[in-house]
């Protein structure tokens, strides 16, 4: 393993690294936008990319593939988001029941563990291909533009912003009659529409569809999600800055994973450290409150 | 405009923690009526407020909005003929959103969330003067986030979004608690202004009896879930404290008990 080697490796990271950072978009709408941590993505990632190969091996053109992958995992959301609301689940567990679900629809899907799709057999829009790079990180770039796009644009309608309070503030949201159950299931539905779709691209990325790919897929956003905020905080005010943030948190995810991979790592163990990475992150904001902050210190004086 | 028949309310029935809330209440507040609500801890003062508001359903009894029965409708849906304000400064508005963007939000209540731009031009100039008016410098930190600002200054836009419709009626639960006593003088002020300028009928919880006293023209009283004294015009301006205190000894058949009470008179 040379230092070339691992420069080389530098663009197939960065293409992953995308791919998971759409997929991270989605977990950021849940996330931090609506304080949910929805586990249904290990589940819908699978679900797009089961869905997506299925179509294009039938034959299917690979944007139709692509846009009923999307609402296939628009579904996975709407199945968390009926038994949060509907049936009173906490949305952990919620997201377990569907993730659980999905394993066995996933199956039904493919009708085997995994799909090779072989790039020669269809007309993908990005590869894993050397002589594809160039197009594949443009076309990723593209989607990305395009997905920021719609959803500040979203977050910035009435139905958008109400989203936004419901996820800030659920009892002033009430107070001002949004509809806090609807707002839930259609933050839900929209993250899991994007998590399918990232699924979908995944699927041509990696050349096949495996019941397996979803597992831990919640840690790896969370993780790009963390990333992300870490590295944009100080500039990032503006909602599409952020979401492109989470994007290079992605990135910067597979750059590390691949270094320490070339590092010579035992790959059997990263799960456990990006957990545990994971882990320790989540931590920070807990342990900055409750071991840094003196008594003078409080977050918010009420005084006038 | 707002009537309240035998509303009964017992949280965790059939547990060694049962509490029996509310014990029937009747209230009927006439249009443009303002109400101020006394009572010791527990005597249920929020608990008839979040029974109005539906923040759950009453075990029995109806809640009559402007001769709608409401008592079946979920908390949000009846948000439309309400404004309310918390006692806790951080309830009442979204802190990871801007000051234009939270009034907003208030503006669109009752209405249908489109997918229309969450603010116009003429609302943020409309929201200028607004917030010009209550002489906090808001109005040129329209676009900070609430969270940026003191619990009086939340109070203050909180009270803002509440009244922005123009609510049928306007429930306060000690809007003023839990702010220093300056603050609170000025949040109380601009309530008063506001009430008087858009006729609004009101209920506010207080613990200061003074303020119980000083605002509204009505006052109620509570004492483990029932109202025991109903006080209204010329009666209720030639109160004193310590009239309410004999009248609360005489009703209740006990001592006034709210250290707070005690202490801020």
């Amino acid at each position: 393993m040379t230092f070339l080697n691992w420069l080389g490796a530098l663009p197939g990271a960065a293409a992953l690294g995308m791919i998971w950072g759409v997929m991270a978009i989605g977990v950021y709408i849940t996330y931090k936008i609506l304080d949910i941590a929805d586990l249904t993505v290990d589940g819908s990632i699978c679900t797009g990319a089961a869905v997506c190969a299925v179509l294009v091996t039938a034959g299917a053109n690979i944007w139709v593939a692509m846009l009923v992958a999307l609402l296939a995992g628009v579904l996975c959301g709407l199945v968390t988001g009926f038994f949060h609301t509907f049936m009173g689940i906490p949305a952990i567990l919620a997201g377990i029941l569907t993730q659980l679900i999905l394993w066995s629809v996933n199956l039904k899907i493919m009708g085997k563990s995994n799909i090779g799709l072989l790039p020669q057999s269809y007309s993908p829009i990005i590869t894993n291909m050397r002589e594809d790079r160039v197009q594949t990180i443009l076309t990723l770039i593209i989607i990305i533009a395009c997905v920021t796009a719609v959803l500040y644009w979203f977050f910035g309608t009435e139905m958008g912003a109400s989203l936004r309070a419901t996820g800030c503030n659920i009892h002033m949201s009430r107070a001002q009659g949004i509809n806090t159950d609807l707002n839930k299931i259609i933050g839900l539905a929209l993250s899991n529409g994007i998590v399918a779709f990232s699924g979908a691209l995944l699927a041509q990325f990696n050349g096949n569809s495996d019941i397996n790919m979803g597992r831990g897929a919640i840690v790896v956003g969370l993780a790009a999600v963390i990333i992300g905020e870490a590295v944009t905080a100080r500039f990032a005010k503006n909602f599409a800055v952020r979401l492109l943030g989470v994007v290079l948190g992605g990135v910067i995810y597979y750059f590390v994973y691949q270094t320490v991979v070339f590092l010579g790592l035992d790959t059997d163990l990263l799960k456990m450290l990006s957990a545990i990475v994971v882990a320790v992150f989540l931590a920070v904001p807990y342990w900055k409150k409750t071991y840094f902050s003196g008594a003078g210190k409080k977050e918010e004086k009420n005084n006038a | 405009m707002l009537e309240l028949k035998n509303i009964t309310k017992t949280f965790f029935p059939g547990t060694v923690n049962e509490k029996v809330a509310l014990k029937g209440i009747d209230l009927v507040l006439e249009d443009g009526d303002f109400v101020t609500i006394i009572g010791g801890n527990g005597a249920g003062k929020s608990t008839m407020l979040n029974a109005i508001s539906g923040v759950w359903k009453p075990d029995c009894g109806q809640v009559i909005i402007d001769g709608e029965d409401v008592t079946a409708l979920p908390e949000y849906k009846r948000a439309k003929y309400l404004g309310r304000v918390f006692q806790d400064p951080m309830m009442g508005t979204a802190r990871d959103m801007e000051i234009e963007e939270n009034l907003a939000l208030a503006r669109r209540r009752g209405k249908r969330r489109g997918l229309k731009w969450r603010i116009t031009k003429a609302e943020r100039e409309e929201y200028r003067r607004t917030l010009a008016d209550l002489d906090l410098g808001l109005e040129d930190r329209m676009t900070h986030k609430v969270g940026l600002l003191s619990g009086g200054q939340r109070q203050a836009v909180t009270l803002l979004m509440a009244t922005i419709n123009t609510p049928k009626v306007l429930l306060l639960d000690e809007h003023t608690a839990a702010l220093d006593p300056k603050t609170a003088a000025k949040v109380l002020e601009l309530t008063d202004r506001i009430v008087e300028r858009d006729h609004l009928t009101t209920l506010m919880i207080t613990h200061n009896m003074k303020d119980a006293i000083a605002h509204g023209n009505r006052l109620i009283m509570m004492h483990e879930g029932r109202i025991i004294i109903d006080v209204r015009g010329e009666e209720k301006k030639k109160l004193t404290v310590e009239d309410l205190l004999a009248m609360f000894a005489k009703a209740s058949g006990s001592e006034f008990t709210s250290d707070r009470a005690m202490l801020s008179n």
